[in-house]
């Protein structure tokens, strides 16, 4: 049973050691002082993680809140939790967008998405938050509400519009309303998804003004609640300073107007609750027969746990990045029965692949195990290849600092070999998400499915740093350049002065490699609790498997 | 014991049509089954399909479900027996039972009638007639000047004979009307006076009788039987005192604190009524007792088996519907007097769909969820309903008895109580509550029953919204309101999984437990309204949030409640039972859910409490239609003003005509209802308007009646 330890809570006896798959030891030394260290310092950072998170779910404060509540509105995340099946599961993106983006606290970027079931469907939820600037869109809600409608177009998920916004926030329009990835490109995106069979449901539970007036214009089915959901292209103050008329919100643009006369809105809900209520039921009325959404015929019900205790993984990923780890100890906390099967093992040992389920969904597991050499790109490329080829997902988990460097890396094609894991990674049309678990540095990201390789979803893990190199590294590079820059204008650089410019660089590195300033700029779908990395990647694979796959095409492979 | 074979021929009997309904019908047809005799049953359009019908071998459909047209169709019930070859009728109670003509018309179309003959009916069924035949017998009376003269020198006389108090009743008439208690003879001619004055303007004849008023009376009653052979003995007695709307709800056997030797006063004072009408077949003699003096007198005698007989069969150890039968083929009694067993003790409740805090008013509804207590040789459950089966205003509400038996008082009257907890009936409201309310307290734990007892204790049996008890009550309410929170989670959360099996089982992850969140707690309010007993009008919500912990376990907090978040962990056992663990304790927890509406209805039990809860508008499982399509009557409920149907029923009268002024308490309309007429009184000064009932219209519980408006 390859290097399987023997465990009581296997199966596998000395008899069928030929036919089970090879099981991982948990690779967790505890009696030693790192590993005490990184426990203090794990429970640290994830605490601070928690404060962070605990904020952000407030809203917009006690205040506005209690306001809302007086207008008998729920708050979105309540809202999403009675829209979705009792009891079910919620998946929430980027809960920290936003964060220390902007001079004004915009808690989780004005806007909660995520996904969850409805009537047995997973949808995908976009609800504004009215509590957090009355719900308009900062170029960062714009950014996170295109991001839930890019998964849900990629992943064919049924979208779920909780509109309650004054739309584009008018101070920051210029970074709001006019690019390309813009205010435009929301209505844009229903419209292709609509076109494609994804149907879009807008429930106006507020106020829905101006350009928001088109997220229900433009749904499949739209929903009004009498009283609070008001369409308008233009308000009452607008409108009486534009054409003298006097008429109230609810008589110019409310669920009656809409839902009688306008027909702008298709049902006219009495109150909020009614108004979720009947978006459950269009939910339940969804016929998606032939929309190639299906159980994936891979999947078994039939699983068994990992072998050791999730709550580990907090444990396991040095908040050192100096400190090296076999990634086989994530992955015997992350597969089913921890069971791995690797592939070319004894090549490119820098890289580790191979084959494992998790909750009976195979997938195909890519990870660092120290710097990325010609060979250990080789194998991943081929290894991508196969998982293609045979519709298996990929799972990445990213701890790297990048490509080799020097004459010998360099004479071996390490440029080449990095092209062909990227064109792999590029091509290949499976389902991908990645996890950064520790360092994500250089065109290591890229290889190893970053941001840009458009995984299906990326999460971080509290000790992830992602930037160009390492800050040493940087500062030692900029400040090489500086010196000769001085030289060349013939002025002097102390030492003291390199090192002040050094520091400054490293403490800007430092800062805009943090997950926060990451997860604030929707680098990610979120930083996660390592021990929820399983469950997570379970919920993510249900959502992204396909019955029908794509296939995959190529370009040319420099060889 | 089986039916001799020596009966059979022209007196045997081996098939029998039972001429009734509901728990009677069936308990009859039990005893016949046991006894090899077949049996047929008769059903309204209202019964079709219902116990009785399925407990029989042939049923007999005889007509619409108004009791008029078909259960009180003689003609019709001997057909029925003729055309099915039925040799005996078996009348039951009620309906037809204590008809002297159907026993007379079962007789010529050579039926055996399986009763007394219609003669002693006939002698008993007449008030005044069946007291002066009795006189004659020497069974006491109560004392009392029934005669012509009416001068108020001799009828004081008289009553000083007497002794006050005495009550001073007009001859004619009824419903109290006219009626004095004379306290002293002070009183006496005021009174009289009195009396006379309201018997002549209400009933046109101003005649009156005066009796002993008998302050603390009890109700005794004897259970009497006899064969066609002349021999008549008694089974003892059966305390029925404990009584609402007049009519008993607990009984027991034997009465509780009296001796043996007026035990054996009793047995043979209405052994000698008996007699004296030559009665067979069971018969009950019902005596008035005073509970101050000790005295007993004849009040009258039910030609019939009573609703109560169990008690009397749990305490003899005898079948009566057996005894009925063999007596009715001529058999001799199969026992004499002092063979008549007499063991331990037994109590009879009788559970009705009513609602007790609109002053017991009958209900209807259906059963969505019945679940008496098991059945075992001291525990019988009779009753003629099913789970899912409607009790209609047609007939009496009652839903089943519950009868216990103990090897004495207290050791029944506890195995009573425990049964009462747990006898679980959701769907409509019932006295059950109430019983368990009664059968606990200390005036009746000591056997100190009379027929006032309802009323003596009425404090003690309803709660004053605003006393101590009721924040007791309150703070179980919370409790059984947190207990339901978190089962309808455990409820919901299965319900959305089991949706799903068969489908995509890849998404079943989504449905784990805990539920999963990012970086919190999976956080659920629900929203209860208590239906509490306080009162008709207490509505009260009661707020829980429960957290979903990593456990799996819950973490619940009720609004406005000063104990502590609670940590329960659900496990569901079926479809209806749960096991909540909380700090180490663990206990069974029964819900029952049903859709009633739009409204989920919930009722919970779990140790001494009963609650029931109404969830208004869920957004699971309720469809779009719930508010578009709510009955009128239900958003009509909510007009200020709205005057809602006490219970269900015929409009027999309507008063007023809609638009009318009215005053406070002024009579709108009469409805009737399971042989009671209500008069729905307009609740202020104003005019009447959406009143569209018209005479002979039915109308349903809680439906609008009317809107009394300001202009």
């Amino acid at each position: 049973c390859g290097n399987g330890i023997p465990n009581s809570r296997h199966r596998s006896g000395k008899t069928w050691a030929w036919f089970c798959s090879a099981v991982l030891p948990d690779g967790v030394d505890r009696s030693s002082n790192e590993f005490a260290r990184n426990s203090a310092a794990a429970e640290s950072l994830l605490s601070h993680l928690r404060s962070h998170i605990q904020k952000v779910l407030g809203g917009g404060g006690s205040e506005a809140v209690e306001r809302n509540r007086s207008r008998n509105k729920l708050l979105p995340r309540e809202r999403i939790d009675r829209l979705i099946d009792p009891g079910a599961s919620f998946l929430e993106l980027s809960q920290l967008a936003g964060y220390e983006l902007y001079e004004e606290t915009i808690p989780s970027g004005g806007i909660v998405t995520g996904i969850g079931p409805v009537h047995g469907r997973l949808c995908m939820f976009v609800a504004n938050d009215p509590t957090v600037k009355g719900g308009t869109y900062y170029p960062i809600t714009v950014k996170k509400h295109l991001r839930a409608q890019e998964i849900a177009a990629q992943c064919k998920l049924p979208c779920i519009y909780l509109v309650d916004s004054g739309g584009a926030n008018l101070p920051k329009q210029a970074d709001v309303f006019p690019d390309r990835d813009n205010f435009g490109r929301i209505f844009y995106n229903q419209a292709k998804m609509s076109a494609e069979g994804i149907p879009q449901i807008a429930l106006v539970l507020g106020s829905c003004t101006a350009g928001g007036a088109y997220i229900p214009a433009m749904a499949d089915e739209s929903v009004m609640v009498r009283g609070n959901g008001t369409i308008f292209l233009a308000g009452p103050p607008l409108v009486k300073a534009a054409t003298g008329e006097e008429i109230s919100a609810e008589d110019l643009g409310g669920a009656s107007v809409h839902c009688r006369i306008s027909g702008v809105s298709d049902y006219f809900a009495h109150d909020e609750l009614h108004g979720l209520a009947i978006g459950r039921n269009i939910l339940k009325n969804l016929h998606m027969a032939g929309k190639g959404i299906s159980t994936s015929p891979y999947v078994s019900s039939d699983f068994k746990e990992p072998l050791y205790a999730a709550e580990e993984l907090r444990l396991i990923a040095p908040t050192d990045h100096k400190q090296q780890f076999d990634v086989r100890s994530i992955i015997a906390h992350i597969a089913d029965g921890s069971e791995f099967d690797e592939f070319k093992k004894l090549y490119g040992t820098t890289l580790v692949t191979g084959f494992a389920k998790i909750y009976g969904q195979s997938v195909g597991i890519i990870g660092n195990n120290g710097i990325l050499f010609t060979e250990s790109a080789l194998k991943g490329a081929h290894f991508i290849e196969l998982c293609a080829q045979r519709n298996i997902p990929l799972i990445f988990l990213q701890n790297i600092t990048g490509f080799m460097v020097g004459s010998k890396a360099e004479a071996s094609g390490i440029a080449k070999a990095g092209a062909k894991m990227v064109m792999a990674v590029s091509c290949s049309k499976v389902p991908k998400i990645t996890i950064i678990i520790g360092g994500s540095f250089g065109a290591g990201n890229y290889g190893m499915c970053g941001r840009a390789y458009s995984p299906d979803f990326l999460f971080l893990w509290p000790t992830a740093k992602i930037s160009i190199m390492g800050g040493a590294q940087a500062a030692g590079v900029l400040a090489q350049i500086e010196r000769s820059s001085k030289k060349k204008q013939g002025i002097k650089w102390s030492e003291e002065e390199e090192n002040t410019f050094k520091a400054s660089v490293m403490e800007a590195y430092e800062r805009e490699a943090s997950p926060y300033y990451s997860t604030s700029r929707l680098w990610d779908d979120g930083i996660i609790d390592p021990a929820d990395t399983r469950k997570l990647l379970g919920l993510c694979l249900s959502a992204t498997i396909k019955h029908v796959p794509d296939s995959t095409k190529y370009g040319v492979f420099r060889m | 014991v089986p039916v001799s074979s020596k009966g059979r021929g022209r007196g045997g009997i081996d098939k029998i049509l039972v001429a009734n309904r509901g728990e009677i019908a069936c308990r009859i047809m039990r005893t016949a089954r046991r006894l090899g005799i077949r049996t047929v049953a008769v059903f309204s359009d209202a019964d079709r399909g219902a116990l009785h019908v399925e407990s029989a071998e042939e049923a007999v459909w005889i007509g619409p479900a108004p009791a008029r047209f078909s259960y009180l169709n003689a003609s019709t019930i001997i057909q029925a027996a003729l055309r099915t070859g039925a040799q005996a009728i078996h009348p039951g109670y009620g309906f037809l039972s204590e008809s002297a003509e159907f026993a007379q018309l079962c007789e010529d179309a050579g039926l055996n009638f399986i009763g007394p003959p219609a003669s002693a009916i006939r002698d008993m069924g007449d008030k005044s007639a069946s007291k002066r035949i009795m006189g004659a017998a020497g069974v006491p009376l109560v004392p009392g000047y029934h005669g012509d003269r009416q001068d108020i020198d001799f009828l004081k006389s008289e009553a000083e004979k007497i002794g006050y108090p005495i009550l001073i009743k007009p001859t004619h008439g009824g419903g109290g009307k006219g009626m004095r208690i004379v306290q002293n003879s002070d009183e006496f001619a005021d009174s009289f006076l009195g009396a006379l004055r309201e018997a002549g303007s209400s009933f046109g004849i101003s005649t009156v009788l005066i009796e002993k008023y008998i302050t603390q009376p009890r109700h005794v009653e004897v259970q009497v039987f006899g064969d066609k052979h002349g021999n008549v003995i008694h089974l003892y007695e059966r305390d029925c005192s404990v009584q609402r709307r007049h009519q008993k709800i607990i009984e027991e056997a034997p009465a509780p604190n009296i001796s043996d030797e007026f035990r054996s006063h009793l047995g043979e004072a209405a052994v000698a009524a008996a007699k004296a009408v030559g009665y067979y077949n069971a018969g009950t003699v019902e005596f008035i007792m005073d509970t101050v003096s000790g005295q007993f007198y004849f009040m009258e005698m039910n030609t019939r088996l009573q609703v109560e007989h169990p008690v009397t069969e749990m305490i003899v150890g005898q079948d009566l519907v057996e005894w009925q039968i063999r007596v009715a083929t001529g058999e001799n009694l199969p026992l004499t007097q002092e063979q008549v067993p007499l063991k331990g003790h037994a109590f009879e409740a009788r559970i009705y769909a009513e609602n007790v805090s609109r002053g017991f008013l009958p209900a209807t509804g259906s059963l969505h969820y019945f679940s008496p207590v098991p059945i075992s040789p001291t525990v019988r459950v009779e009753t003629g309903v099913k789970e899912g089966d409607t009790v209609s205003m047609h007939y009496d509400p009652m839903i089943a008895k519950l009868v216990v038996w103990g090897e004495n008082r207290s050791a029944a009257l506890i195995k009573f109580k425990d049964c009462l907890l747990n006898f679980q009936v959701a769907g409509l409201p019932t006295n059950i509550n109430f019983l368990h309310q009664l059968a606990n307290h200390w005036a009746f734990e000591k056997g100190l029953v009379e027929t006032h007892f309802i009323e003596c204790f009425k404090e003690d049996l309803f709660i004053d919204p605003n006393g101590n008890i009721a924040a007791e009550i309150r703070a179980a309410a919370k409790l059984s309101a947190a207990l339901v929170a978190a089962c309808i989670c455990k409820m919901d959360h299965n319900t959305s999984k089991e949706k799903l099996q068969g489908g995509d089982n890849s998404l079943l992850l989504w449905y784990s437990d805990p539920p999963f969140r990012m970086h919190h707690s999976a956080k659920r309010v629900v929203e209860l309204e208590w239906e509490s007993e306080l009162g008709e009008k207490s509505l009260e919500l009661i707020k829980s949030s429960i957290i979903h912990l990593s456990k799996g376990t819950y973490l619940i907090e009720v609004e406005d409640d000063d104990s502590p978040a609670m940590e329960l962990k659900i496990t569901r056992l079926s479809r209806f039972k749960f096991i909540v663990e909380a700090a180490g304790l663990s206990i069974i927890v029964t819900l029952a859910r049903y859709l009633k509406d739009n409204i989920h209805h919930i009722h919970i039990w779990h140790g001494q409490h009963h609650h029931q809860f109404k969830q208004p508008l869920t957004l699971y499982h309720s469809s779009d239609d719930a508010y578009e399509n709510k009955p009128k009557f239900e958003m009509a409920s909510r007009t200020k003003g709205g005057v809602l149907a006490p219970m269900a029923g015929l409009v027999v009268k309507v008063l007023v005509e809609n638009g009318a002024k009215v005053e406070e308490g002024q009579p709108i309309l009469v409805l009737e209802a399971m042989k009671m007429e209500h008069v729905v009184k307009s609740p202020r000064a104003g005019y009447i308007d959406g009143l569209h009932a018209v005479p002979g219209s039915q109308v349903f519980d809680s439906n609008i009646l009317f809107v009394v408006k300001d202009e």
